[in-house]
């Protein structure tokens, strides 16, 4: 198990950081992701793994039109 | 054209523009046609700084307490501010529109973009403030090559926007070319007939050959402008350059923004999109995440919302034309379809340009009515602005109707024959088209607003009060922009704990506070509608754009910063510091850009309370802007709030949807007075909304006329307990 922005979620071998984008559905290109508090780059988002019990946070960057 | 008939004249000494500013603001009393120069004042620069802080000053001393919107001193002031008219960094030429509402019977600002915040400066003022009624439609004119102010007859019998806008590029300019030197404000017959008017600030493309029209929509300042008889105000100067801003240090202009326009260039494509689609990129970005307004903001999603996905609207508008509406701004949003050829309306069979539609006016007159129909879209967004009619109120506004008619409190005898159900796509044209002309009773009640309009409905026709209270989306008398903001408290105070109504303009904490988790306590909220309010006013004070604030954002933003920070884009916050800096010369921090738009937000709150509003009273909200009203609604999404009502620690066992939906108001509800107080108290107000002599002392507002009205609406039982 992970928590994503303090939400559990299920966890599985190979999971990567675009996976749990696409299962969330966060599709917002602005989006920063940390990993236990340490940032990911936006261009790593599909070779990064996450591990079992890992804290993921995910920043929507907008705040309005 | 034939020659206009000259009312009235009235010659001027040339000024130079120094570091920002020209120094004095124009007053024209358009009922006597007399004219007058003020000067700008030390304390004015350091106080209200410009743009909206220059209207809203103007404005306090030129009413009374007792002014309402439709009085010969309520004023319709534009200013621009010092760092309107910069051609070195993207987004500089905005200008501020400051009046008391016709809808809220209070001050409003609304900003454009186009030529004529920046234009008005260089002919040398830095605010134009008009009072006064005129007795026939008249065309204000400032020729800033020549140095005088004049007033003409207007000849004009179609007084609409394109119609008037493209005739007054031609007659004053001297050529195709000098037509850019120009810039018409007007609105059209609409804004006579509702209370939605919006002011249309032109500028001319010269590749497009034919003007494009920008809107200060919002709060009915072409209704004022109507009813001073103003058909157009319209100013002229030409030369216009880099320098024209006579800044302090053009090397940093220069150096700050070709950074910027290096950012736009590498990192558009692969974040926002802006240059080729616009805001229109939110469309489907908003309906992922149940934010996208569908039939009168009961759900967030529609299976539909793929047909006015930006990809649709990006094959539609023309590519690879430069979309800038000031020079030098590389972020281009101002998208055009061009070639369209109108299907009804007056001026049904021409093909015209229509400029937009944004995402607002996607989801106000798409979503938001069921309606999901681009080509549609694109012409009620002609329409609307062609007649002066805001599109974010009309389509807010039209949801509300629709839903009206759906509950059986409207029908066709009431609305003149119309079937006013979502997605009527005939009738609701139909409906803006008799908006515009003003000839139909029913069409003359709907652009009262929603305020109004629940008041008529239930008098006139019966319709249930209550039930109107509970779905019409609006707050002092302002319909929501396009966003439903029914899942996040944060936003509740975004859109309902503001100055002047439900405009996005002073917060959008959605993401921030309901899908990043960002802001779990009512403190943290509060905070983040302290900072992001503040933040955001500052561009209305100095003559910029908001959108190159964080629709775009240094690569290595979301590395090098986390939370919250990140999200304010502190490089492009220090882009701002350097950019006041470098125009005024002055040496203001970060913290100190804070302070400045601290100092108007609280002198706009006194004003409100100076007109009789700005209280707690004034900060209602509709239920349906919190949560569900009716069983559909829940049933839409109703794990989500089963789940939601189990979070509050609510047991739904056994409970109808109907008991559920009352139980999660409840909570809701007392979450909103938790938010109003923690709000209140960061903002250092009392418990009635009111700012507290200490804070306006704080800020250096403490003005003798400021505190009496504070003292004067204040009770000992409003403090805080220590």
């Amino acid at each position: 198990m992970i928590r994503v922005n303090g939400e559990e979620m299920e966890w599985r071998p190979g999971l990567t950081v675009k996976d749990i984008l696409e299962a969330k559905r966060f599709v917002f290109p602005m989006i920063g992701v940390w990993i236990n508090d340490k940032p990911v780059p936006r261009d790593k988002f599909e070779a990064t793994t996450v591990n079992d019990g890992d804290e993921v946070q995910v920043i929507h960057m907008i705040s309005g039109g | 054209m034939e020659k206009m008939k000259l009312l009235a004249e009235w010659k001027y000494e040339p000024k130079k523009i120094e570091r920002g500013y020209a120094g004095r603001t124009l007053y024209v009393n358009i009922g006597d046609r007399s004219f007058k120069e003020k000067p700008v004042t030390e304390d004015m620069k350091e106080k209200f700084v410009g743009g909206r802080g220059f209207g809203l000053k103007l404005l306090w001393d030129a009413v009374k307490d007792t002014t309402k919107w439709n009085d010969p001193e309520n004023e319709l002031v534009i200013s621009g501010g010092p760092l309107c008219g910069i051609t070195q960094y993207p987004g500089s030429g905005k200008c501020y529109t400051v009046f008391i509402s016709p809808l809220t019977e209070q001050t409003y600002d609304s900003n454009a973009g186009g030529y004529f915040g920046p234009l008005l400066k260089f002919s040398g003022w830095d605010a134009l403030e008009v009072q006064g009624k005129s007795d026939r439609d008249v065309i204000l004119f400032i020729d800033g090559d020549n140095y005088k102010v004049e007033v003409y007859e207007s000849p004009f019998e179609d007084i609409n926007a394109v119609t008037i806008t493209e005739a007054l590029h031609e007659y004053f300019a001297d050529s195709e070319e000098d037509k850019r030197n120009i810039s018409v404000a007007s609105t059209g017959k609409g804004a006579e007939t509702t209370n939605w008017g919006c002011l249309n600030m032109s500028f001319y493309d010269l590749r497009r050959k034919t003007p494009r029209l920008k809107q200060a929509g919002r709060g009915g300042g072409g209704t004022v402008f109507r009813d001073k008889k103003l058909a157009a105000i319209v100013v002229r100067k030409r030369g216009v350059g880099p320098v024209s801003n006579n800044p302090a240090d053009i090397s940093v202009l220069q150096r700050t923004g070709l950074k910027l326009h290096k950012e736009i260039r590498d990192l558009d494509d692969q974040q926002n999109k802006m240059r080729k689609v616009g805001t229109p990129h939110l469309n489907e970005i908003m309906n992922e995440y149940h934010l996208l307004p569908v039939r009168n903001y009961k759900f967030g999603q529609h299976p539909e919302a793929s047909k006015i996905h930006s990809k649709i609207f990006e094959k539609l508008f023309t590519q690879g034309i430069p979309d800038g509406c000031w020079y030098g701004c590389s972020m281009a949003c101002a998208k055009a379809v061009d070639g369209f050829e109108l299907k009804t309306g007056p001026l049904k069979g021409k093909k015209v340009t229509v400029d937009g539609p944004e995402y607002e006016t996607c989801a106000g007159l798409g979503s938001n009515i069921g309606i999901f129909d681009p080509e549609w879209i694109i012409e009620a967004n002609f329409y609307a602005d062609h007649y002066g009619i805001d599109t974010i109120s009309l389509g807010t506004g039209l949801a509300f109707v629709c839903e009206c008619y759906e509950l059986g409190f409207l029908n066709k005898d009431i609305t003149n024959g119309l079937e006013l159900k979502f997605g009527s796509k005939d009738d609701l044209m139909e409906l803006i088209h008799r908006m515009g002309r003003g000839d139909d009773k029913f069409a003359r009640i709907v652009g009262l607003g929603i305020h109004k309009m629940k008041k008529v409905f239930a008098e006139k026709y019966g319709a249930p009060f209550d039930v109107m209270e509970k779905i019409g989306m609006e707050g002092q008398g302002i319909e929501v922009s396009e966003y439903v903001p029914k899942e996040s408290v944060a936003q509740w105070g975004g859109y309902f704990l503001t100055l002047k109504g439900p405009q996005h303009d002073e917060a959008w904490l959605i993401f921030m506070d309901r899908v990043n988790k960002q802001l779990p306590t009512f403190e943290d909220k509060a905070e983040a509608l302290h900072y992001f309010p503040n933040f955001r006013l500052w561009f209305s004070l100095v003559g910029l754009c908001k959108l190159p604030w964080n629709d775009i954002e240094p690569a290595d933003n979301v590395i090098k910063y986390k939370g919250i920070e990140a999200a304010k884009v502190p490089e492009h916050v220090q882009n701002y510091v350097d950019l006041f800096n470098a125009v005024t010369g002055k040496n203001i921090t970060k913290e100190e850009l804070i302070v400045q738009s601290e100092r108007v937000y609280n002198f706009q709150r006194v004003f409100q309370l100076r007109l009789g509003k700005g209280t707690r009273r004034d900060h209602n909200i509709p239920l349906r802007a919190i949560g569900p009203v009716f069983p559909e609604e829940w049933e839409a999404r109703a794990e989500y709030y089963d789940n939601e009502l189990k979070a509050a620690g609510i047991d739904s066992q056994g409970l109808t949807t109907e008991e559920k939906i009352r139980k999660l108001q409840e909570y809701r509800l007392s979450q909103w007075e938790q938010l109003v107080d923690a709000v209140y108290k960061r903002r250092g107000w009392n418990k009635n909304g009111i700012p507290t002599v200490e804070t306006l002392k704080r800020l250096g507002i403490d003005y003798p006329d400021v505190v009496e009205v504070v003292r004067k609406h204040s009770k000992p039982e409003d403090n805080w307990e220590e």
